[in-house]
This record gives C-alpha cells, sequence and structure tokens, in this order.
C-alpha cells in the first residue's frame, strides 16, 4: 500500500527553536492514524509542514507521493485541513465561504457537494448566515466543511473537538469515521486520549520534536503489561508470596500486578489460605492515557 | 487560474460589502477638501494661467485618495486576515505566490480606481475639467494604484498590529502626499522644499496625472513616466519577493 503521507528526516527550526528533530512516519492510505503529544511537542509544526504553513528545515515531507515543497499544488489539492483555532472570516456567508474555499482549488461549480456538505454536517439552516453569528461548534463544522470542499483524499484534523460539546464530538466523529471508510486517509491529532483509542488504528506519540512511540494501538495497550488488580480486603496486611506484587496500598485496599489473568486463581488462593477475605475486587487494563504517560515518562 | 480569479473577486466582495466606509467615506473626505479650499483660495490663487484652483486641485485630490485607498485595501486585507488567523484559508489552497501576489494587487488597484472615480464624479458637481490626454490619466492612475497597492501589501505582511499600519499611514504617506503638491504647484514652494519634492514619487505621480487633465504640469509627464514606472516595479518586486520568501505567512 502506497503511503498517503511520508516523512523523511523532517527537521523544523524557528530560530533557536528546534520543534522537530528528525521525524520518520509513514501512513498508509486508508489509515486513521493518531498524532499524540504534550504542548509543544511538535504536532502542530508537523501539520503546519504537510500544508505548506511551514517550510521544513531539512529532510523531506511527501503527500500522497508528492511533495510538500516541489509540488506544492498537488500536495495541497490532496490535502484537507482543519485548523486548531477556530478561525472566521466575519465578511461572508457559511455559502460564501464554501464556494470561495471551492474556487481556490479550482471548482467551479462545486454546489451539489457543498449542499451535501452543508447537509451532513447540520448547517442548512445557516448556509445564508454570516460566520461571524455562528456558535463555537457551528464554526467547528464550517471549518470541516471547508477542508473538504475539493474532496481530498487526505484529511488532517488538529485537535478537532476541543472544546467542543459531546454530542457534535459524537457527531463529528461519526462522520469521520464514515470518510475514513470510504477510503479518505486521517491523520488527528487530539489531547482526548480515549478518542485515539476508540478511533485509530495506529498511534506516533511525540515528545520534544521526536517520535517516542510508534506502533499499532492495540500493541501499544499490550505493551504495557498493567493490568491490575484492585482489592479491599479484611486485613492490612498481605501473606509473603503476594508482598513483591503491590504496587500501592492505602490501608486495607491494595493494587496488585497481574500481568497474566490465570494467575488470579492462585492470588485468591493465597489469600484464602490467609484467613483473608476479598471485600471487593476488580480488574483493570491500561488505557491509552497510562501508555501515553509511562512512553512520556520514560523518553523524558 | 481560476484560483487566482476567485481570491481577486473575493478580495474586490470583500471591500464592495462595507462600501459606506472603503469608498463612500473617502470620496466624502476628498468633496470636504474640494468644498473648503476651492471655496476658501480659489479667489486668490490661480496656479495654471486659465485653470482655476478647483480645476487644478482635483487631479491631486483624486490621486490622493486613490493611493490611500490602494494601499488601505490590500493592506487592512491582509492584517485582519492575519490578526484573525483566516490567513490559513488562502495559504491552503494551491495558489502560487505569484497568483497570491497579483490577487491582492488588482483588488487595491480596483479599490484605489473605483475611488478615484468616484472623486472625480464629486468633483465634477464643482468645476469643469478638462480630459486633455486621456491616456496620461490612465497610465498615472493605474501605476499608482499599483505602487501603493503593492506597499500595501508589503506592510500588511510586515504589521503586527493595526498600530504598525496607522505608523505607515500617519508618518509616511500622509507627510508624503502633502508635501507632493496635491494643493499647489511646488513652484511656489521654497527652493529649498522644491528640491525635496523631486525625491518624493508622489510628486511625479500627480504631476504627471495632472497633466492628462490640463496638459500644463510643473515637470514633463516623459520625467514623471520615469520616475513613477520604474518604482512601481520596484514596489511589486519587492512585494512578490516578500511573499515568495514566506515572511511571516509560511515561516
Amino acid at each position: 500500500m502506497p503511503s498517503a503521507i511520508r516523512l523523511r528526516g523532517l527537521e523544523k527550526r524557528y530560530g533557536l527553536v528546534q520543534a522537530l528533530r528528525g521525524i520518520d512516519l509513514d501512513i498508509a492510505e486508508g489509515e486513521f492514524f493518531a498524532l499524540l503529544g504534550p504542548n509543544g511537542a511538535g504536532k502542530t509544526t508537523v501539520i503546519s509542514v504537510l500544508a505548506g504553513l511551514a517550510r521544513p528545515s531539512a529532510g523531506s515531507a511527501e503527500v500522497m507521493g508528492f511533495d510538500v515543497v516541489r509540488d506544492y499544488r498537488e500536495t495541497r489539492r490532496n490535502l484537507g485541513v482543519v485548523p486548531q483555532e477556530l478561525v472566521y472570516d466575519a465578511f461572508f456567508t457559511v455559502r460564501e465561504m464554501l464556494t470561495f474555499q471551492s474556487g481556490y482549488f479550482g471548482l467551479r461549480h462545486n454546489d451539489a457537494w457543498i449542499d451535501e456538505l452543508l447537509a451532513t454536517l447540520g448547517l442548512v439552516d445557516k448556509a445564508n448566515a454570516y460566520t461571524r453569528t455562528l456558535s463555537g461548534g457551528m464554526k467547528r463544522r464550517l471549518l470541516v466543511a471547508q477542508a473538504l470542499v475539493h474532496k481530498p483524499p487526505v484529511i488532517v484534523l488538529d485537535e478537532p473537538t476541543a472544546g467542543v460539546d459531546v454530542e457534535l464530538r459524537q457527531s463529528l466523529w461519526a462522520f469521520i469515521r464514515r470518510l475514513n471508510r470510504e477510503g479518505h486517509t486521517i491523520l488527528l491529532t487530539t489531547h482526548y486520549l480515549e478518542e485515539a483509542e476508540a478511533l485509530c488504528q495506529r498511534v506516533a506519540m511525540l515528545k520534544d520534536g521526536r517520535i517516542v512511540a510508534l506502533d499499532r494501538t492495540d500493541n501499544l495497550l499490550r505493551s504495557e503489561e498493567e493490568r491490575r488488580l484492585e482489592l479491599a480486603l479484611s486485613s492490612d496486611d498481605l501473606p509473603d508470596s503476594l508482598r513483591g506484587r503491590v504496587l500501592s496500598q492505602n490501608g486495607r485496599r491494595f493494587v496488585l500486578n497481574l500481568p497474566e489473568y490465570g494467575e488470579l486463581e492462585a492470588i485468591l488462593a493465597q489469600l484464602r489460605q490467609a484467613d483473608i477475605r476479598v471485600e471487593e475486587m476488580s480488574l483493570r487494563q491500561a488505557d491509552l492515557e497510562e501508555v501515553f504517560l509511562k512512553v512520556m515518562e520514560r523518553a523524558g | 487560474m481560476s484560483g487566482f480569479r476567485t481570491l481577486l473577486y473575493k478580495e474586490i466582495i470583500r471591500f464592495w460589502k462595507v462600501l459606506m466606509q472603503t469608498v463612500l467615506a473617502p470620496v466624502l473626505n476628498a468633496w470636504l477638501y474640494l468644498l473648503i479650499f476651492s471655496h476658501v483660495l480659489s479667489a486668490h490663487i490661480q496656479v495654471y494661467p486659465g485653470v482655476s484652483y478647483t480645476a487644478f486641485l482635483m487631479p491631486g485630490l483624486i490621486m490622493m485618495s486613490l493611493l490611500q485607498n490602494a494601499f488601505a485595501n490590500s493592506s487592512s486585507s491582509l492584517i485582519q486576515s492575519k490578526m484573525s488567523g483566516n490567513i490559513v484559508f488562502v495559504l491552503l489552497p494551491p495558489l502560487s505566490n505569484f497568483e497570491f501576489f497579483a490577487a491582492y494587487l488588482l483588488a487595491a488597484i480596483v479599490r484605489g480606481v473605483v475611488v478615484g472615480l468616484g472623486v472625480l464624479l464629486v468633483g465634477l458637481l464643482f468645476t469643469d475639467l478638462q480630459f486633455a490626454h486621456p491616456f496620461w490619466i490612465l497610465v498615472f492612475a493605474l501605476l499608482a494604484s499599483a505602487a501603493f497597492g503593492a506597499l500595501g501589501i508589503v506592510a500588511g505582511i510586515w504589521a503586527d498590529k493595526y498600530d504598525h499600519l496607522a505608523g505607515v499611514q500617519n508618518f509616511a504617506i500622509m507627510p508624503l502626499t502633502f508635501l507632493s503638491g496635491v494643493f499647489y504647484s511646488i513652484h511656489s514652494l521654497p527652493s529649498f522644499w522644491q528640491g525635496v519634492s523631486h525625491y518624493n514619487p508622489i510628486f511625479y505621480m500627480i504631476d504627471g496625472f495632472r497633466y492628462g487633465f490640463h496638459g500644463v504640469s510643473d515637470v514633463d509627464p516623459m520625467l514623471s513616466l520615469a520616475v513613477v514606472l520604474p518604482v512601481s516595479l520596484l514596489m511589486a518586486w519587492i512585494a512578490l519577493q516578500l511573499i515568495r520568501s514566506g515572511y511571516k505567512l509560511r515561516d
């Protein structure tokens, strides 16, 4: 499968600040990919380079096989970007914005697709409203529509659900999922790790301009052997054989390490033998947030 | 090509939608100048034989409004887009640097010429104007609005806040305009200031433009053209290079 996005040794300096320190990354066509990282890790810089808003200091970036600098017309035609900031042009109406945006991409009779976008994104009633009168959520949806006027095969969303209410977030993701099913490659940056966990097949974690983890989402979740057993017991002391497993203790509440589910039976047997009663029990598996924090700590 | 056409159209619609502020206000301004200066001064001053002071004043006023508005169009559009962040809407599409430049420049020329026409129409209510050499009128109108539209692109990209633009307008364009012979012939100035005026490109824009109307001017219109044409080309070149460099647009 050819790469929709291909970064090789990508570096970006802003004056003295080294925002990207050599990024290598391939995102295949049709993938749903998340770029995670703390603020200032370089996520938006990667997107800026892909979109032609920033120029690489070294290395290269390609979209659908086209170089973002040399073949900028092709890369921009192949890319739809939903920017992080809630930007709009107060002079114009929703329909005007979408018509202009189509025109910039050389599309002159795009009304059918614009109507479909308006309908899908729930903006039909607002088609002739000035953009400054839209609510925050509607402005966000308009940005999505603007990014899609030219039906780009690769769609980049930079923190698209920041500050967006739950209902809109759900409908936005349903729409993005549909686009992905229809074959669009999706690159997403987000702070909501549960979103990346639910949506994305692969994840790259960025820190200080470097990729510190890159894997399938399920592999990353498995890689952290963080199955935990949370217990509330009748005693605040454990048999010696179990002490090595303790991750934390708070009175009679214990968190034990549990690499394999199969060991649960043995643990319970040892407790019974020591005459300790289990009052509450729960099993927890690592979520992406924990993996994320661990990876960041290690990369520290 | 159609990307360029859309951006040009958008830039024209942008000022057309706020006509009151972008066209009618400057025309009203010029009308006030005309009313006051021509009323107060016309009995006392005759700059060129056979040309009333009001008729003398007209080309200068038109040119002043034209170049101020050409500058205002590109500079205000760019700084507004930069400050609100919606500049990304024109940076993300596959427009070349030249298309970007040409769209902003042409829209500025259109705004300058539209305002200039407005001032001309208002002026015709006050005085009879001749159009001795319409070709020169057109050449100087286009070159001057191009020079200032390009300067507006440069200023709009460079400025980080409206205050910077106001600085350029009030400390560069206004003084240069008022010291360029809008309201007088530079021959009526003390010789030192006459000499200084010869280094002011706006003087040549107005003088050449005035020649187009009255057939008389302070200097030969060919000399004016020889100054104004390179100045316009230089400004346009600087604006295009600035866009190409990505300065403050694509870092």
